[in-house]
């Protein structure tokens, strides 16, 4: 299975995770800081930001792209319940 | 200065409204047998759910409501100073029920009147009014937009956080009034209502503060410059007295409390880190000091320790707002990091923590479930744990205190940025 590494900036600790593994499979495992509220896309609290790799996560669903326009969210944020990794690497820290 | 008598109420029952200025009215209501406020503030002798009528030339204002079941109160007085059909302007400064309590009645009977909120509100409105927010006809507004009233003019302060993400100020700029929401308020029933009438509020002020505005501590800082700038005649809070003798005072009394608590004494340049530990037979003391001392090998920490069974929480609550990182010990009793522990963590929410580093350890006889327990609530607290927590069986030996200090010394890599990233699989993880 085609692999892609998630660092979570905060901690300092880089994670190997399967292609289309969602941010929050990987966040609460490994400790990072980044905190949930609703985990389904609605509240925004997940709102992290994207240092690096933004290309290498799916594109948001129509959903998401509201919740983060909702949330007045710059060009970097994305919801770390609803992105998936697709390939290489991605550096995250707490939005 | 209005200098009229304040008389709440009509010996028919109906509600007076209260001049606070030319044309301006204090519409709102009295609470004074509450006792708690949203669960976490007492309130010795109530509050009061503050709305105001501005009336203009060519239009007339209401800023905020009031809790729901206070809306005759508040009908009852804006009725004294304004036709329904005559209100061109709702404004609300914050969302919260003890302030919209009144807002769809208040739509229901003004449909012709425009309604502006921060551009951070649409969703909590939409929650409010279970209404459909793509429906729902309103204006948002951020800071320096304006609303005429013809011959006034209302101006929105971008506040957020003061202390929802919603919050605005509104400000009556030929008057020099500012409408301030939840800032500048407190909970104090009096039917005097003016700060310079009613009885001693400065408690309830700080009070106030303490437990609705400091964990908001930094928003509170990049206000205050906005409030600072303006000609203040009158502070119309939404709870508590209006501040008309002297208003600057409450501002700047806000930047006093909102600047820093504690003289740290540490360099600018150095991190510092609490550790706080609490121990049955001494054996998570003797980790908490292996910790102290391997944090103190890396240059620019400055690391103290302290005895949770020694002091008071408020005062422990006031060291980790001014720390870098956080260390916490407890034992593991009956499954459970023990009560004093938890008080302390409870009051965390006070205080901004996030991004903060956070770690826990402890001694324990049988499973030692403690230490897990306190990393998931220091990482809800939304402190950053980068350091996996050290658990011990009963005694530590040496080579367990080399890994306290082990342990100590990479918590204070992590605060300096000098610790080596790790790469771990996730299928390594838990």
């Amino acid at each position: 299975m085609p692999k892609a590494q998630v660092l979570f900036e905060d901690i300092g600790v880089a994670v190997t995770v399967p292609a289309g593994t969602r941010l929050i499979e990987v966040s609460e495992k490994v400790g990072a800081g980044i905190t949930y509220g609703c985990r389904e896309g609605e509240c925004g609290t997940c709102m992290m930001k994207i240092v690096k790799g933004m290309e290498n996560l799916a594109n948001p669903s129509l959903l998401e792209t509201k919740v983060l326009q909702e949330q007045m969210a710059g060009r970097q944020n994305r919801l770390a319940c609803q992105a998936q990794v697709l390939q290489g690497e991605v550096v995250v820290r707490p939005g | 200065m209005i200098s009229a008598p304040v008389r709440l109420r009509r010996p028919g029952g109906d509600f007076d409204a209260v001049p606070v200025a030319e044309d301006v009215h204090w519409i709102g209501a009295l609470d004074p047998t509450l006792r708690s406020f949203d669960i976490i503030l007492k309130t010795a002798n109530g509050t009061t759910y503050n709305s105001y009528c501005v009336r203009g030339s060519e239009g007339v204002a209401v800023i905020d409501t009031v809790k729901a079941e206070f809306a005759d109160e508040f009908f009852s007085r804006l009725e004294q100073v304004a036709r329904y059909d005559e209100i061109t302007t709702i404004v609300l400064n914050h969302l919260e029920p003890d302030h919209t309590g009144a807002l769809p009645e208040l739509l229901r009977r003004a449909p012709q009147a425009r309604l502006y909120i921060s551009h951070r509100a649409p969703l909590m409105l939409k929650g409010l009014l279970k209404h459909d927010g793509e429906s729902l006809d309103f204006t948002t507004v951020t800071q320096g937009d304006s609303v005429s009233l013809g011959d006034r003019s209302l101006r929105f302060l971008h506040t957020p956080f003061l202390h929802w993400p919603d919050t605005q100020c509104t400000y009556l700029v030929e008057d020099g009034i500012l409408f301030s929401g939840d800032i500048f308020g407190c909970h104090f029933c009096d039917p005097r209502l003016f700060n310079d009438k009613v009885g001693d509020f400065r408690f309830s002020f700080e009070y106030y503060y303490q437990h609705i505005m400091r964990p908001f501590r930094e928003h509170v800082l990049a206000a205050l410059p906005l409030v600072e700038d303006l000609a203040l005649n009158l502070i119309c809070p939404a709870h508590g007295p209006i501040h008309r003798d002297a208003p600057r005072g409450y501002v700047k009394r806000y930047r006093q409390l909102a600047e820093s608590q504690l003289a740290n004494e540490a360099s600018q340049r150095d991190k510092t880190l609490v550790i706080f530990y609490i121990s049955a037979y001494g054996n998570t003391a003797v980790m908490a000091q292996a910790i102290k001392d391997g944090a103190e090998t890396v240059d620019g920490v400055r690391v103290s320790v302290y005895d949770l069974q020694g002091g008071e929480v408020t005062p422990f609550v006031d060291l980790i707002e001014e720390a870098d990182g956080l260390a916490i010990g407890s034992p593991t009793i009956n499954g459970d990091a023990v009560k004093p522990v938890w008080d302390l963590l409870s009051c965390l929410t006070q205080v901004p923590l996030k991004g903060k580093l956070g770690a826990a350890f402890g001694s324990y006889g049988w499973s030692g479930e403690a230490v897990g327990m306190l990393e998931d609530r220091l990482r809800g607290l939304k402190l950053r744990v980068p350091c996996p927590g050290i658990k011990l069986k009963l005694i530590p030996t040496g080579e367990e205190l080399a890994d306290c200090h082990a342990f100590g010394r990479n918590l204070a890599l992590q605060l300096t940025g000098q610790a080596a990233f790790r790469v771990v699989d996730i299928a390594e993880l838990a």
